[in-house]
This record gives structure tokens, sequence and C-alpha cells, in this order.
């Protein structure tokens, strides 16, 4: 992916930074709740003593951005929501909206993002969670490109540097490079009403763009040899020389599956089920319901999924329309497993996940899979549920 | 200015000459020396020589050669000979895998000098040259010995081109036992790339074994993927991370129970000569790169070699001609195995590496091959301890193990505590007179990595100096973390920007595209920077 901004062969712009602070995000964890969205749940984590995480969090990414203060030019919003740490950490930012102190709430976020990238912000840098993300994933979709601190309970999205501080170092590079990488990163959240209740209900929201090398463990500046674009030709070629006329392919979501299908010439959702038949898709964003009537009673069919967020989930994260009962059915020989190396080696050696929500389902697909990393390229990669 | 006998590091600065480009140099009429016009009986009895090439490969037009005179042309390249920080210059620990031993220049003067190496050419009678076959002949059974084959070849020239080569002859073996199904290879993921990328091109599938929690190729993985379609495995132990596969015989056994072949990538046997042999493990095929291991200097596909060696009911298969010896004719070429996979590369391969490597191995004997292989594992275990030390290194995988030769290091801690991480470390290393580490192959498996190999030649002082420097700079991260981030200091170029390899429209690999592309407008300074870079 290139970025927005246009490559200059002069003297490069002044680039613009904006800051954006979520004050309560991450009060929950320490005092036991699951995330602060709402008004109450907040309430409820400054009664239980919570402090907020986020502005800590900032300051430490913003410090090691400092020395390239006088570079740049920095937008916030008032007070809490980046202003004031942006003056701690020596920035003179300029100062746009106007919020109510202390009482601050998730259209807040929505309307500063909204106000920076109409000001042709080139990177939105913003201290939160999932829901924050999810806050400005619903205003900016793709337009800008987007790093988080994170500073939530719930991280659970691919938007995140791993640390605060190195969220400072990759916005300092991004800002330096006269061609920022960027790459989509999984915009995921869990509902949090459930999941105080003990049930964990993972939704993938969408895609934010966000700076290459945040997502990786390796810096873009030294990655491989080959690009996102090389590394899924590669696949679908791979995916391609096996595939039977016959068969219903039923695509779960991701950039990887979009991908594929694109050299295709197929247009796929990105968050939805989609089943191709014959070169031609058949049925788009469907739900349990409907792929099981697609399958009727004995119709070959085979699922492609590629791991969806950074923990490794092939099913049960953000695709729960693939339910135990229609994975049940296609069965594990069945079961086609798309990724790029880079995407398995940041799972750190941790194994590939499984919850389908049917213990018995989940267990059969246990053992290792042959991931499809290439053209003629495998890895093979252990599945645990 | 000395070294300070203290802290060990040095005061460096590395030479600064601005040079232009030499096609920027050029001044018209400007020229080399005029040599001296032939004997008129030579120029009689060669006629001319232009007209011995054909009408449609003669050129139009004079190159556009940039015209300088000799003694600038000379001085030009010794400048930015002294802008690089190579082998003998520096000590180069840094380049872990690629064991950066000192190569003997009595061994260059061997095989650049001696007339009976420097004045031969390859299409000469084989009687004419008997001395350098001798040579062939007499280190391949050396790497017999050494190894436990029963042939070699020297025709690949790199690891690489062996890793081909025996994917080739995997292939050939299969076929000619009709067995056409086994279209799959399978390696680990701190292989080397060549591992995969070698069958790759001879068109199998691969599969690639990740590694288990202690660093180990996961043995379950590898049994799970083995199958009736498995052609070979094609595995380096010990692998980039240093740690010895003990299990290795069972990864062997596994693979040949299938009917699969087993090839051992040798690259990393510095730390085992006079230890363990190939073939005594089990290994049908193997490769030495002699460009590291057996003292040749790297070469860029140019002086390396990529021994290939192969049990014997394999040696059918190998490319040709082989060097072989017989009491009447003496040493001869044989191109009479009617399976050979054919030439991998033209004549013998790099035949002065040869010389080297033969009189590397002649220098040292079997003793002092086992003392090599003693000493680098002895250095790189001292110089993990020293490291182990050094806030902000950690060694992941097999705590308390010791390693063979090398060590895969990471700066993941660093970068969490500073936000300094391997490639800025590596950049501040030049300031002291270091080259810049090896991080690691790609994708990064471990977060930050750098790889260091202290082989044998390099004294307990020149990996005390090293550690010193790293030891240096991780201080330096966690007292001033920009200061290490904006470093080099002291390097002719102070930083270059990467994306730049991004960007098609900036960079110029020829003269002609630099000016096509305009370059050549933009200012000094800019270009000074790309110039170097690409």
């Amino acid at each position: 992916m290139s970025s927005q901004r246009k490559r200059s062969t002069g003297e490069p712009a002044r680039r613009k930074l904006g800051v954006l602070v979520n004050p309560v995000a991450g009060m929950g964890g320490r005092v036991g709740l699951k995330g602060t969205d709402g008004a109450e749940v907040t309430r409820e984590a400054l009664r239980l003593g919570a402090e907020p995480e986020s502005p800590r969090r900032a300051f430490e990414a913003l410090r090691v951005l400092a020395p390239m203060k006088d570079e740049i030019d920095v937008i916030s919003f008032p007070g809490e929501m980046g202003e004031d740490i942006l003056r701690d950490a020596g920035f003179l930012p300029k100062v746009i909206g106007t919020i109510r102190p202390g009482q601050t709430s998730s259209a807040d976020t929505e309307r500063a993002a909204k106000e920076m990238v109409k000001l042709g912000v080139d990177l939105l840098l913003f201290a939160g969670g999932d829901g924050t993300a999810r806050d400005i994933y619903r205003v900016v979709g793709r337009d800008v490109t987007v790093l988080g601190v994170p500073a939530g309970v719930k991280m659970h999205s691919a938007v995140f540097a791993i640390t605060p501080r190195v969220a400072g170092d990759v916005t300092m590079r991004f800002l330096r490079s006269p061609a920022g990488d960027t790459t989509e990163g999984e915009v995921m959240d869990i509902d949090e009403v459930s999941f105080r209740k003990g049930f964990l209900n993972a939704r993938l929201y969408g895609y934010l763009r966000v700076p290459r090398e945040s997502q990786h463990l390796q810096s873009a500046k030294s990655g491989g040899t080959r690009t996102e674009k090389q590394v899924v030709q590669g696949i679908a070629t791979e995916l391609f020389r096996t595939m039977d006329k016959a068969c219903l392919y039923i695509f779960g979501p991701g950039t990887t599956t979009r991908d594929i299908l694109a050299q295709l010439h197929l247009e796929k959702t990105l968050l939805g089920v989609d089943v191709v038949v014959g070169g031609r898709v058949v049925a788009r964003d469907v739900n349990e319901k409907q792929l099981g009537l697609l399958m009727g009673r004995d119709k070959p069919a085979k699922i492609i999924v590629t791991p969806i967020g950074g923990q490794g989930y092939i099913f049960g994260r953000g695709n729960q329309q693939l339910s135990g009962k229609i994975v049940g059915r296609v069965g594990k020989d069945n079961i086609i497993v798309v990724a790029s190396k880079e995407k398995l080696a940041s799972l750190n050696g941790r194994p590939l996940l499984v919850d389908t929500g049917d213990a018995l389902v989940d267990r059969s697909l246990e053992g290792y899979v042959r991931v499809i990393v290439g053209f003629g390229e495998y890895v093979m990669c252990k599945v645990e549920s | 200015m000395p070294r300070d006998p203290d802290t060990l590091l040095r005061k460096f600065h590395e030479a600064r000459w601005d040079e232009q480009i030499i096609f920027e140099m050029s001044v018209p009429g400007e020229r080399g020396i005029l040599v001296n016009e032939a004997d008129p009986k030579v120029r009689k009895a060669v006629g001319n020589a232009a007209s011995s090439i054909p009408n449609g490969l003669r050129r139009k037009s004079a190159p556009k050669l940039p015209e300088v005179n000799q003694m600038r042309v000379l001085r030009h390249f010794m400048h930015l000979s002294q802008e690089t920080m190579g082998t003998d210059v520096t000590i180069d620990i840094s380049q872990g895998t690629c064991t950066m031993k000192y190569s003997p220049k009595v061994q260059e003067h061997m095989a650049g000098r001696h007339p009976g190496i420097r004045e031969i050419h390859p299409l000469q009678p084989a009687e004419t040259v008997q001395g350098l076959l001798e040579i062939i002949y007499s280190l391949e059974k050396f790497l017999k010995e050494i190894s436990g084959m029963d042939r070699f070849s020297f025709q690949p020239a790199g690891g690489a081109q062996a890793a081909y080569t025996a994917s080739s002859i995997v292939r050939a073996y299969h076929a000619s036992r009709k067995d056409l199904e086994r279209t799959e290879t399978i390696t680990t993921m701190f292989s080397h790339p060549c591992d995969a990328a070698g069958p790759s091109t001879a068109g199998f599938n691969v599969i690639t074994i990740m590694p288990d929690k202690d660093g180990y190729a996961d043995i379950d993985a590898f049994k799970a993927a083995l199958s009736k379609r498995t052609a070979a495995i094609f595995i380096t132990n010990p692998e980039d991370t240093g740690i010895y596969n003990p299990r290795i015989d069972e990864f062997v056994k596994a693979a040949h129970d299938v009917g699969a072949l087993c090839y051992y990538d040798q690259a990393n046997a510095n730390g085992m000569l006079g230890i363990t042999r190939a073939r005594d493990a089990g290994f049908d095929l193997c490769h030495f790169n002699l460009h590291k291991t057996f003292s040749v200097p790297h070469g860029s596909m140019g002086g390396a070699v990529g021994a290939l060696g192969c049990a014997g009911y394999l040696a059918k298969y190998l490319p040709v001609p082989q060097v072989k010896y017989d009491k009447k004719k003496g040493y001869y070429y044989d191109y009479g195995t009617k399976d050979s996979i054919g030439k991998v590369r033209s004549f013998m391969g790099n035949t002065q590496s040869l010389v080297k490597s033969y009189s590397w191995i002649m220098q040292h004997g079997a003793e002092g091959l086992h003392e090599t292989a003693v000493c680098s594992v002895l250095n790189n275990n001292y110089m993990m301890k020293l490291l182990s030390e050094v806030p902000g290194v950690t060694i992941h995988y097999a705590p308390g193990k010791r390693r063979l030769e090398q060590v895969r290091y990471t700066w993941e801690q660093l970068k969490k505590d500073t936000g300094v991480g391997t490639e800025d470390v590596m950049r501040r290393m030049a300031d002291f007179g270091l080259q810049h580490y090896w991080t690691s192959h790609h994708p990064w498996v471990l977060p930050e990595p750098f790889t260091l190999e202290p082989c044998e030649s390099y004294s307990k002082d020149d990996i005390d100096e090293y550690v010193a420097v790293l030891r240096q700079i991780s201080k330096e991260a966690y007292e001033n973390p920009e200061f290490v981030k904006n470093s080099p200091y002291n390097q002719v170029v102070h930083r270059v920007p990467n994306p730049s390899i991004n960007e098609p429209e900036r960079i110029a690999v020829t003269w002609r595209q630099y000016l096509k592309k305009g370059l050549d407008k933009k200012s000094s300074s800019k270009l000074q920077s790309k110039r170097v870079h690409s």
C-alpha cells in the first residue's frame, strides 16, 4: 500500500500530526472491569478508584517524539484529549474544537478524528484501546494513516504499536520518511456487556490504515524481498491450481482472502463470508443459515480462512458465521488456511487457535495444518482449541 | 589515536572523500597511458583483429565511457575502498553464518599468482593441467574424509547452487525409480533460505517447519508433514540460532522411513569439523561452503563454492565432468555418467577457490581442523557469556545450553525499554570502526535480531573489543536513546533514508538511468547519500 501523501522530489512539505487521547481508556483494567465503553461504566471505574492510563502512556510516546517538535505541525483537541499532555511533552499544538472537561465520550473522539482528517493530518496518533479504534474507524475509515498508543484494556485490534515508546518511534520514522509505507490493520472489539457476563464475542469491525512497521515485529524498511502484493499473488496461484469447479469455496473475512479473490477479478466483502463456485461469487456476506442452505446435504465444500487479529484465531474471532456446525460439516481436510510467513512469524511461536463454539469440532481441528504461504510454499502450523 | 586501554573503544572516523561518480569526473580528451604499437611483423601476422568479430556484434559507435587519466582512476577507487568496512579492515564477527575467518594471504598468492594456476585455460587438455587436477582430486578426498560422503562436485558456485543441484539429483533419483509422486521437500524456519529456494527452483513444493519452544525444529510438525509425497528434507544443523539439534538422527530416520532423501546444509559446519560427519548421521547429500568453513573469502558468486557431496548410490547423478585418477592416464575428466543431471556451472566451477581451500586444509591437517572447530565453539560461548550480561540483550531458546559456532541474539528488551532497535545499534557500531552486523533471514522470527559468529580467527582481545562496543551502545541507549537513533556520526554518510528503496523514480543503478531520471539536476548533498547507497 502506498501512502496517501503525494511523493515529492523536492523539499518535503511540513508534516502534520494529529494527536488524540481518549482520557478514560484503560481505566477499567486494574479495577477488574473489561473496558470503559459507555458513560456508566466509566463512572463505575472512577468510583472503584481507577486512574487514567492513557495520558501517561500518550506522554511516553510523545516524549520519544519530542526531538522533532520543531519539524512538524501538531494538531489536537483541547485539555485532556491531547493538548495537556502535548504541552507537558514540550509541544505547542494547534488546538481545535471544544470539549466538556471530565465528560468526554466516544462522540468527542469521533468529532476530533473527523476534524483532523479535514485538516489533512499525515498521521493520526491516538491513545486508547479497541473502543477508541472503533470510534475512529467509524468516521475516518481508511482515509488517513492511524497509529494506536496501547492504552486500553482491550487491545485485540492490529492497529497498536507494541509499547508507547515504540509508537513514538514508529511515528517519528513515518513522518520523517519520504514515502511512509502503510498496510491495513484489523479493528476488532469484543462486546463488553457479554464479556462481563463471561461470554467472549469478538467482532471484526473493519480495517484502519496503519504504518506497516507497527504491525510486524520487523520494520518495513528491512523487510523481506517480497511485497505484500507478491505474497498474495503467490498464495492465490497456489490456491487456484487446486480449485475444483464443482466445489463450494467459502472465503472467510480478511484482507488476505479479499486480495486473493481480487486476483480472480472477484470482489469480496471485507468483513463478510462470501461463497465462490466455478469461478463466480454466488453469495456475499452470508450467515450460518444461508451457508447451510448453500451447502445442501452433500455438496463438496472447502473453507478458506486466514488468522484474524494478532492472536492467531482462524475460527471464532471475527468470523463467527463459520460456526461449529458449518466447520464440522466441511471437515478438517477441507479447511485451507492461508497467511503470509510474516504473519505466522508474528505469532511468536504461538499456535493457531480455534473457537467455533463447538468443543467437539474444535478438538477435531487440533493437530497440524499446512498453511499456504506462497506459490508451492507451505508452513506447518499447530492448531489448538 | 590509540584504542583506549580501559574501555577498549576507539576514536574512529572513516575517511571522507566526498568522491564524485567516475562519469562526473570525465574530461573530454583525457586518457590513460598509450601502449606502444606492436612490431610490424606481429601486426602483419595478426592482421585486422576486429575482423574476427562478426559484423552484427560490432559496435557502430564508441562506448560512452568516462575519460579519466590513469592516476585519477587509481585515486578514485582507492578513495572508495577507504570508505568501506571489510574483513581486512575491521573485526568481522558481525556477519553471523558467514564464518568470516581470516584467509591467509599465502592462499591468494597460490591462487592468484602461481603461473600453474593463473596462466592456464579451462579448455587446455587434461594432461597439461595435472597439477590443478591433482589439487581438485585431493580436495575431494579431504572433504570425503571430513563428511563421510563418497563423491563431491565443486561446480556449484555457492550454497544456493549446491541446494539446487542437490534438488535436481533428488528429482533424478526418484524418477529413476519411477517414483513420480514425490513433489514435496521439507525444511525448517531457521535453516538457510536456500534450503527452500533450491528445491523450489527445481520445481518442488516446499513445506517449512517452525521452531518449537526450545528453538529446535518441531519434530511432531515434521512427522505430520512427511508422506509418500516427500522427496527429500533439506535441513541446516546447527540452525542459525547456533543450537545443535540433538535429535537430528530421528529426523533422518523418519524421512528415510517414508522413502525420502536427506540433505544436510553444512554452511554452519565450522563448529563440527572433525567432530561429527553428515554421512554418519545418515544423510544422503550435504554441502560445505568453501567460502565460509574452508577459508575462501566471500565473493558474491565470484569466488564462492558450494562443494556438494553425496553417498555412492547418488554419485552417478552429479554434474560432469568429475576429476578421476588412473595410474596410466594420470588425472582426467570423466564425462562418463549418462545419468548426470548435467552442468550447473561452466568448466570446473571456481577453481581458484579450490586452490585456496586445498591450501588451507594442508596448512591445518586433520588435527588443525578439529582445533578450528573447538576454538570457534569456545570463542562463541565466551562471547555469548559476555553478551548475556549486556543490558537489553536477550538470548532466546534453550536456556543454559551452550551454542555451537554462532548465536542469534535479540535487542528485543532494549527496544521495549528505550525504543532503540537492532538497526539503530547497527548504525552506531560503525562509529567505533566495526562493520554493521547481520540481523537475520526474513521474516524475522525473533524480534530485533542480530547474529554473531566469532570464528576461530578472532582473539580474546578482538572479542572483548567487539563486546565493549555493544555494551557502550546499550549504555548510550538507556541514557540517551535519541543519540543512538541519530547515529552514525563518524561515517561518510550520516544516514541513508531506507524507504528510498521503494522509490523507483529516485533510484538509479546505472549512469544512463541516472541521467534519464534527471537525478544529476538535484542538489549534490542529496546525491551523495543516494550514490553511496545505490
